[in-house]
């Protein structure tokens, strides 16, 4: 394996780099021009010259503090440390002289002297500023010792000479399951304060003390990393120029001798990351600095959270059975895509050509993904294809489609540098896009403002210098009269931009809107009782949002999974569009999509009426390009999304399921009636990781490989296309695609693909807005947004910016329709979910890593009030019953909630919260509503019957019998 | 599918596209059942239709009658 060739400047310059007028400066002789308002550090690091540092590092603010970077500048006194001094123009600056090694020398004796000199077994030896710049300043010897008699202090020693405990002295903190603080190896340079602070915006870290006396803290409320406020981001340990925070990977595997650039694999930030590596041993996955998304920033999940890759419970041989009641039987691969070809192949002559589909995934590449179609497609010659998408973005396919033409995001997550009020509707970014999070709270606490529309106080609402300016509490499904209102104050107060709909919009279809929206039934007062958002307090978020500046929209799945989630999203085009809030830096339209590879599995055909790059099957002119292609005929009329498969598998007529990537049972609403959906079947493929939930109703299991084993792209999303490049063999032998490959194969195809580079060509020769991607583009820029293409050859950053894809942008007549989940007297509470920034999803990953240790189980928040009426106390078993079913779980009470709205993450499979969803769903796509369930909460005993059955069933279902001698 | 199950889905579709503008309605349910619902949904839908259509509202029968 060839190692990326990184074509990127990786250096540290110093400090942050600036935008200004260019300034002109003369350093040790060598002439450079820079930003106004740089450092002379960042200036003779432009020049070439390194400048010795310690405190100084180019994520984070320049603080002055060790003075290891002095320099002299001609015509002024003294030596002004150069991290801290901005270049003038005709400066004429030196780095190097007899002076300044001397002044630097003895900086560095002074740090050397109460810091122990153990390099050749430290964690960080070869890997440790320190040691760098002792080198650099040519340090020699050490002039300072402790007295035999004790009384000089040091930081590192458990004792001081004279054999008295050192009060100077703190143990190692080794709470955090990923990294370690080391206080004796601190040098209290303060980057990882600034880190936090700057770079993460959580503030959990403080210089606590004086001179000698000051110390790195955790804060004072809590005695050690894991209790404190740090949510593991790593920014610290990144920046840290010592051993004192360092990656626990490193200290059991030494340091890294090769680094490959990928994509992280959890969310759909679509973080970029060095994996650095000995050999094929993955020692620790660093955020990467020209990563577009995350500009050298990351979270917890996929900075440290890749251990499962290497998890026991991983299945790495094939294995099929008979019925779903026998055990599992390991075979070979061949054995095992015979098994499965052959039994889809039967299905397909008894019962039709229809009875077999696909669920492609959301979190395997787009190469991968745009198989998995083609296999339905090509091979079954059917539609039968849909992803886990639909369950949580298909209302923003529909919705953005309808009003602007095309399904995504508008903005690259830079945009939010330049927003000044940003609505958050149903998202709660600090736990489910933490990287944006980081961003959003940069911006906020330099001024921009922000709305929080959420049944639930998030974090964004109040955190560490960061407060919303409104935060409207809307009861749960209710987000379509929310928007409304907001609407009619704009509309109704003349705060709409005419100019801006005038030039860009449909005109006719506004003064329909406008007359529709003026109607005194949308008036925050008239819904105040319904929506319970107060009326004054939504006046003066529409005003703030309609002339506060660049406006954006940041939503999530508390605005898709509604049964009205299309006209929601339609709702939120049309507060871009009223207030003039498309197609420029810091404004915009932005579903935060769920998992890594949301984007691109819409993108990639995988829903049942849309061929790849959103265009309906029933278009001949668009069938014909893959007909021609592929040599096959293509069905003109869409498929089964899943469920409507789940509903056709109990009634008899779909039969097969090839399922990669997917764990549908425990992620897809109504768990019982998916089970029943899966029973039914005769022939289910499960091509995953780990014997998920969905497995337990398996007849073929297939061993995927994690995004460390294969080469491909994942679309965060803004849209970016995101290179994930194999860093390791894949353990279970093939790659998915290959696996995909082998079962189309198999079923008649004669695929050839040797490489994931192929399957992209194909793509971008097919599909319009792709035309220009190839992996060689990839390899020169990083990454690109689509549309790329003849037009936009490097990709498209912002979009709409002259023009709608479909030409006007149209703003959509909104009514809001109550949904029929309605409290009444048997289940009088609102049950929402959401989830939490330790774990993704399902949790099959992350519940195989250390990440456990922030959330062992799901917890039902509850409000003291509804707690008490009940009997409940904190940490109590509860039992959560709706009209599909019933669970149990701890309560945890909070007034995060609203009183009469309950609230808990679907992380573990034991708590089964998808027993209690309903199928109801969206009206356009059928995305389901998991945000609103009417049930009841009452006292209970511990686990419910149905959780035993069910951990029983599951524990049958997944025997394994070994292969035979 | 469960026939509650249909009419509650179809119900919900022509809700939406009773309140847009214009006369069509009808011909956008269809469209929208025709791009959306897969011909078996489609075929139980007419079926159901043609034993009475209960509890269906009238915009999706007269839109099935376009499917
Ligand atoms: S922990 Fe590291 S980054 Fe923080 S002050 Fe100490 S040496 Fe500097
Ligand atoms: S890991 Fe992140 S949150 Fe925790 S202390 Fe370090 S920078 Fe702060
Ligand atoms: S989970 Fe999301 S925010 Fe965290 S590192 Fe991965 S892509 Fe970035
Ligand atoms: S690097 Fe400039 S004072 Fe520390």
């Amino acid at each position: 394996m060839k190692d990326f060739i990184i074509p990127f400047d990786e250096r540290d310059m110093g400090t942050p780099s600036r935008t200004g007028a260019p300034v002109s400066l003369t350093i040790d002789g060598i002439s450079v021009s820079v930003p106004e308002g740089s450092s002379v550090m960042r200036a003779a690091a432009e020049a070439g010259i390194k400048v010795p540092k310690l405190c100084a590092t180019d994520s984070v603010e320049a603080f002055g503090s060790c003075r290891l970077c002095v320099v002299e500048i001609e015509g002024r006194r003294g030596t002004p440390a150069s991290c801290t001094t901005p270049v003038a123009p005709g400066m004429v600056v030196r780095t190097q002289n007899d002076r300044l090694r001397k002044l630097r020398r003895g900086v560095m004796e002074l740090y050397i002297s109460d810091h122990p000199l153990d390099c050749l077994t430290c964690a960080a030896n070869g890997d440790c500023e320190l040691q760098d710049m002792a080198g650099a300043v040519g340090l020699r010897d050490v002039r300072y010792e402790a007295p035999q008699s004790g009384g000089l202090a040091s930081h590192f020693t458990a004792r001081d000479n004279s054999g008295q405990a050192n009060p100077q002295w703190i143990p190692k903190d080794e709470s955090n399951p990923y990294f370690t603080y080391d206080p004796s190896k601190c040098i209290v340079c303060s980057r990882c304060v600034r880190a936090c602070e700057e770079v993460q915006g959580t503030f959990a870290l403080t210089i606590e003390g004086r001179g000698f006396d000051s110390r790195v803290s955790f804060g004072a409320k809590s005695d050690n990393a894991l209790a404190s406020d740090c949510v593991s981001c790593g920014a610290c340990v990144q920046v840290c120029p010592t051993a004192t925070l360092q990656e626990k990977s490193m200290i059991e595997l030494g340091t890294p001798t090769r680094s490959v650039v990928t994509t992280c694999a959890y969310c759909g930030v679509g973080c970029s990351f060095k994996a650095e590596l000995n050999g094929d041993q993955l020692v620790r996955m660093v955020p990467w600095k020209h990563g577009k998304a995350n500009r050298g920033h990351s979270c917890v999940k996929g900075r440290f959270a890749y251990g499962y890759a290497h998890h026991p419970e991983r299945i790495l041989k094939p294995m099929i059975r008979e019925r779903i009641t026998d055990p599992w039987r390991e075979v070979e691969w061949d054995e095992a895509i015979g098994f499965a070809a052959t039994r889809l192949r039967a299905l397909q002559e008894k019962h039709g050509r229809k009875s077999v589909g696909v669920i492609t995934s959301s979190r395997c590449t787009n190469e991968e993904t745009y198989l998995v179609q083609k296999l339905a497609r090509a091979v079954f010659g059917n539609n039968n294809t849909d992803t886990c998408a639909r369950v949580c973005h298909s209302p923003t396919g529909y919705g953005l489609g309808q009003t602007f033409g095309t399904s995504a995001g508008t903005q690259d997550f830079d945009s939010v540098e330049h927003t000044d009020v940003a609505i958050i509707i149903g998202a709660n970014p600090t736990d489910g896009h933490p990287v944006f999070a980081s961003r959003l709270k940069k911006r906020l606490r330099t001024g921009a403002r922000l709305i929080v529309i959420d049944p639930r106080r998030i974090d964004l609402v109040r955190s560490a210098h960061v407060e919303a300016a409104h935060h409207l509490p809307l009861r749960p499904g209710t987000n379509v009269a929310v928007l409304s209102a907001l609407a009619h104050v704009i509309v109704t107060e003349g705060l709409v931009d005419e100019a801006f709909i005038r030039e860009r919009c449909d005109y006719d279809e506004y003064l329909a809107y406008a007359e529709f929206i003026s109607d005194p039934r949308h008036s925050p007062e008239a819904t105040e009782a319904l929506t319970g958002v107060k009326a004054a307090d939504l006046r003066a978020a529409a005003r703030l949002f309609a002339s506060g500046g660049n406006g954006a929209i940041y939503y999530g799945l508390g605005v898709t999974e509604h049964s009205q989630g299309s006209t929601t999203v339609m709702a939120i085009a049309n507060l871009a569009m009223l207030t003039g809030n498309i197609g420029r830096p810091g404004v915009g339209v932005n579903p935060l999509r769920g998992q890594n590879n949301v984007q691109g599995a819409c993108d990639m055909g995988s829903f049942p009426h849309e061929l790849p790059g959103y265009r309906h099957v029933k278009n001949s002119e668009v069938r014909e390009i893959y007909e021609r292609l592929w040599g096959v005929s293509i069905d003109p009329e869409p498929g089964l999304r899943i469920p409507n498969m789940l509903d056709a598998a109990v009634d008899g007529s779909f039969k097969g399921l090839y399922c990669q990537g997917e764990d549908i049972l425990q992620s897809d609403p109504d768990t019982k009636h998916v089970a029943a959906g899966l029973a039914a079947m005769e022939c289910v493929i499960v091509h995953d990781l780990f014997l998920n939930e969905t497995a337990n109703y398996a007849h073929v299991f297939l061993p995927g490989s994690t995004f460390l084993e294969k080469d491909g792209t994942f679309t965060n999303a803004e849209r970016r296309i995101n290179r994930v490049r194999r860093v390791m063999a894949p353990l279970n032998g093939f790659g998915d695609w290959e696996i995909t490959q082998m079962l189309a194969n198999a079923m008649g195809a004669r695929w050839h693909y040797t490489h994931p580079a192929q399957i992209m060509e194909e793509i971008a020769a097919t599909t319009p807005s792709f035309a220009g991607v190839d992996y060689a583009l990839l390899e020169e820029k990083g990454s690109v947004q689509w549309p790329c293409n003849d037009s936009a050859p490097e990709g498209t950053p912002l979009m709409h910016v002259d023009g709608f894809m479909r030409g006007k942008g149209r703003l959509m007549i909104t009514e809001y329709v109550p949904t029929d989940e309605r409290t009444g007297p048997r289940f009088p509470l609102l049950l929402t979910t959401g989830r939490i920034l330790s774990q993704y999803n399902v949790g099959a990953q992350t519940r195989r890593t250390a990440n456990v240790v922030w959330h062992q189980e799901d917890v039902l928040e509850i409000h003291p009030h509804d707690a008490e009426t009940r009997g409940i106390n904190e940490g109590d078993w509860v039992k959560i019953a709706s009209r599909s079913g019933e669970t149990a779980l701890r309560a945890h009470l909070t007034d995060r909630v609203s009183p009469g709205v309950v609230y808990t993450t679907f992380h573990h499979p034991d708590t089964q919260a998808n027993v209690v969803t309903t199928d109801f769903s969206d009206w356009a796509t059928n995305c389901p509503e998991y945000k609103v369930t009417a049930v009841q909460v009452s006292l209970s005993n511990g686990p419910s019957d149905w959780q035993e059955e069910y951990a029983d069933l599951a524990a049958r279902a997944r025997r394994i019998m070994p292969a035979a001698e | 599918m469960s026939p509650e199950k249909m009419v509650h889905m179809a119900n919900q579709i022509a809700t939406f596209f009773r309140s847009q503008r214009g006369d069509d309605q009808a011909e956008r349910v269809a469209a929208h059942l025709r791009d959306y619902w897969e011909p078996r949904m489609r075929e139980q839908l007419k079926e159901y239709v043609a034993k009475g259509g209960e509890q269906l509202d009238a915009l999706v029968i007269e839109a099935s009658r376009q499917l």
